[in-house]
């Protein structure tokens, strides 16, 4: 840049710092580094291969009743109703429909798995720490903002095309709500129903577990509907380094200006994530708004409990 | 580390508590410069709680901390289990500074020794009203077995049984601080440290719950710190009372004492709509017997009504209607004073010095 002479009134053009070169450096290290990422990177990727082929083994129809199952108990007889009409418009989209849509929910529980993995310590760290809080808070706030393609390239060229850099790329597109929510709940929490746990002798850890996360969980829970939700909204972006599922269908009919798949990818999406919303929304509420006391008292796991007279 | 003599069971020596971040600084300042409390208020952001707070309350003993809203009650409280921690002075628990403790020996006081029952119940909504009754010794790790028999003869103590599988919300505020009351007693503590616990509920309930308190209490004798912006609450319940004003004391001593002797203005403002008919004793309004003769003469005291010079006033009232005559004040069998009607009248009002004749 040398022929570049400094200017007082375009000071911009005349001064490089140098980091575009410097972002293009993680390349070098990545290369010299391949050793020691590749062994993480297929423990990971065994993982999700693991998640998603076990989700493609259990026949559709098992699945579909174990997903009403699932949500009878979790949000009750309603949504239990939705979740086997959506399954089934779903499955019908397509005969190779439901098994993309297991292969892009194998991907998503891995995501939020991660997320919850690392952004529920965090969240509780923010919610008790002021200087935490404020340290990560610009920080999240670029994790969601920053277009994905931007962080997109850097991942590929580390770890390379594959499940796990569609799993980083979707937890940091998807972890901030977690964090954000969590942090909220922790500090929702009565200070005086804590101060009345310290009277009673207990110790921090127990506060913890006993008494604040127990108390947070409706808003984490909401934390983690949203992580759900925003992971499902990056399938697409994922798939353009090479993740299998919905997103890929949407991704190939648009290069090939092929409605129809655009139309069947598109709707699973939308239906799985209508699904996983409902199920986790129910979660978050408490039984007792639903007329019970305990979440085995209601649901299919109540039935079966009346039925053999144990409740 | 000092020990203490046995009776003394909370022993609160010169405690400060000021809040705020140049609190240190603030409190060098007072002890310096004596500033007042507005002072340091404006110079140095800061809020004086508690100021100069020395009592003892012995063993069994009900200990009343009485005061206008924001005197510092709550924050004087919290000093005796470490909720605060004080910023200068100290305090003692049987002997043990609180603030030496260990982090692991304050929990075991804190779960063992004391249990506290907040102005606020803060009840944990989360839990049954046996968990959380039982919370105390669940986290000391006590045998499941143990600690819900406990909590369940609690929970029987004030007269909750069958509602211990209730969540909080389903019970009314007056059964709600019972709950505290008996996550309070649950662990057996020795101390006892009631924080207004029955300010927010209506006379009728409160009424009960005060007799329920202290019918538990003559049974327990637990050593009892009890707060309450309600003198007459305090006169029902205290041994002692303390009435504190802006963080201070001002005033230590039983409730005859602060009754018939208030210290200054404030604390007779206080007492001033008391009635003085439970409170106050013969031995307090009578005129001795030998300044009664010396005035009136000696007299032919056949047929004047007779009382003990611990009986109250309201005795002496149902004794002084029968006859024209003054009341003889015996004690031991021996003549020791007289209460005439004009006397006991004064008393009625409070006025103890005119009563006794001593303004004479
Ligand atoms: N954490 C705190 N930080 C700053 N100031 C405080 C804090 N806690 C209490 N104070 C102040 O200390 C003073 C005493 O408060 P405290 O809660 O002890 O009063 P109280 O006598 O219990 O009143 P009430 O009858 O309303 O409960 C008040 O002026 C209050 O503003
Ligand atoms: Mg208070």
């Amino acid at each position: 840049m040398a022929e570049n002479t400094f200017s007082i009134l375009d000071p911009f053009s005349s001064v490089d710092l140098g980091l575009a070169d410097a972002a293009d450096g993680v390349k070098q290290w990545a290369i010299a580094n391949r050793a020691l990422i590749q062994p993480v990177k297929k423990f990971f990727n065994e993982m999700i291969v693991g998640i998603d082929s076990a989700l493609n083994a259990v026949p559709p129809l098992v699945m579909l009743v174990i997903l009403i199952l699932i949500a009878w108990q979790a949000a009750g007889r309603r949504v239990a109703i939705l979740v086997g009409i959506s399954m089934v418009v779903l499955g019908f989209l397509s005969p190779n429909a439901w098994g993309l849509a297991m292969t892009t929910l194998a991907i998503v529980v891995s995501a939020v798995i991660m997320s919850f993995i690392i952004g529920l310590p965090l969240g509780v760290l923010a919610g008790k720490n002021d200087r935490f809080e404020t340290a990560i808070r610009p920080v999240l706030d670029t994790m969601q903002t920053i277009p994905a393609f931007v962080y997109l390239v850097p991942v590929v060229m580390l770890i390379g095309i594959g499940n796990v850099s569609g799993v980083i790329v979707t937890v940091i597109f998807a972890l901030p709500p977690l964090i954000r929510l969590t942090s909220l709940g922790i500090r929702g929490v009565n200070a005086s129903v804590v101060e009345a746990a310290r009277a009673f002798g207990a110790s921090p850890r127990q506060i913890l577990f006993k008494v604040e996360l127990p108390l947070a969980t409706p808003t984490i829970l909401a934390g983690v509907n949203q992580t759900i939700m925003l992971s499902l909204s990056m399938v697409v972006i994922a798939s353009m380094i090479s993740v299998k599922g919905l997103g890929n269908e949407v991704l190939r009919a648009m290069g090939r200006l092929d409605a129809g798949k655009a139309l069947v990818g598109g709707l699973g999406i939308v239906i799985l994530a209508i699904v996983l919303d409902r199920i986790t929304q129910g979660m978050g509420q408490s039984g007792r708004e639903r007329g019970h006391r305990h979440w085995w008292q209601g649901g299919p796991v109540g039935a079966v409990l009346r039925l053999t007279g144990r409740a | 580390m000092t020990t203490q003599p046995d009776e003394a069971v909370i022993d609160c020596r010169n405690l400060w508590k000021i809040f705020g971040r140049r609190a240190d600084e603030a409190m060098k300042a007072v002890q310096e410069r004596g500033l007042g409390k507005l002072e340091v208020r404006d110079r140095f952001d800061c809020v004086v709680g508690v100021q100069d707070a020395t009592f003892t309350v012995g063993r069994g003993e009900i200990f009343c901390i009485m005061g206008l809203s924001g005197s510092g009650k709550s924050t004087l409280i919290r000093h005796v289990n470490r909720l605060i921690e004080p910023t200068s002075g100290q305090l003692f628990i049987e002997g043990q500074d609180v603030n030496q403790l260990s982090a692991k020996d304050l929990r075991e006081v804190r779960a063992e020794k004391i249990g506290m029952v907040f102005q606020n119940m803060a009840l944990m909504p989360h839990r049954t009203v046996l968990e959380n009754v039982s919370f105390s010794q669940e986290v000391r790790g006590h045998d499941p077995k143990e600690r819900r028999d406990n909590a369940m003869r609690a929970i029987d103590a004030v007269d909750l049984n069958g509602w211990d599988q209730k969540y909080p919300d389903e019970l009314s505020g007056g059964m709600q601080q019972r709950v505290g009351l008996a996550r309070a007693i649950a662990a057996d503590p020795s101390i006892l440290l009631m924080d207004e616990p029955f300010s927010a509920l209506d006379p009728l309930i409160r009424r009960q719950l005060q007799d329920k308190f202290m019918s538990l209490s003559a049974e327990m004798k637990k050593t009892t710190l009890f707060i309450t912006h309600d003198l007459d609450e305090a006169i029902r319940i205290g041994d002692r009372i303390a009435i504190m004003k802006d963080g201070a004391l001002v005033q230590v001593g039983t409730p005859e004492d602060i009754v018939t002797n208030p210290a200054d203005e404030y604390v007779a403002d206080f007492v001033a709509g008391i009635s003085k008919l439970e409170l106050i004793s013969a031995a307090k309004i009578m005129t001795p017997v030998e300044q009664y003769e010396q005035m009136n003469g000696p007299a032919n005291k056949d047929g004047w009504p007779e009382a003990h010079p611990g009986q109250s006033l309201d005795d002496l009232v149902n004794l002084s209607v029968q006859t024209q005559h003054p009341v003889l004040v015996k004690a031991d069998g021996r003549t020791v004073g007289v209460v005439t009607k004009n006397a006991l009248l004064r008393g009625i009002q409070g006025d103890v010095a005119d009563a006794a004749g001593l303004k004479h």
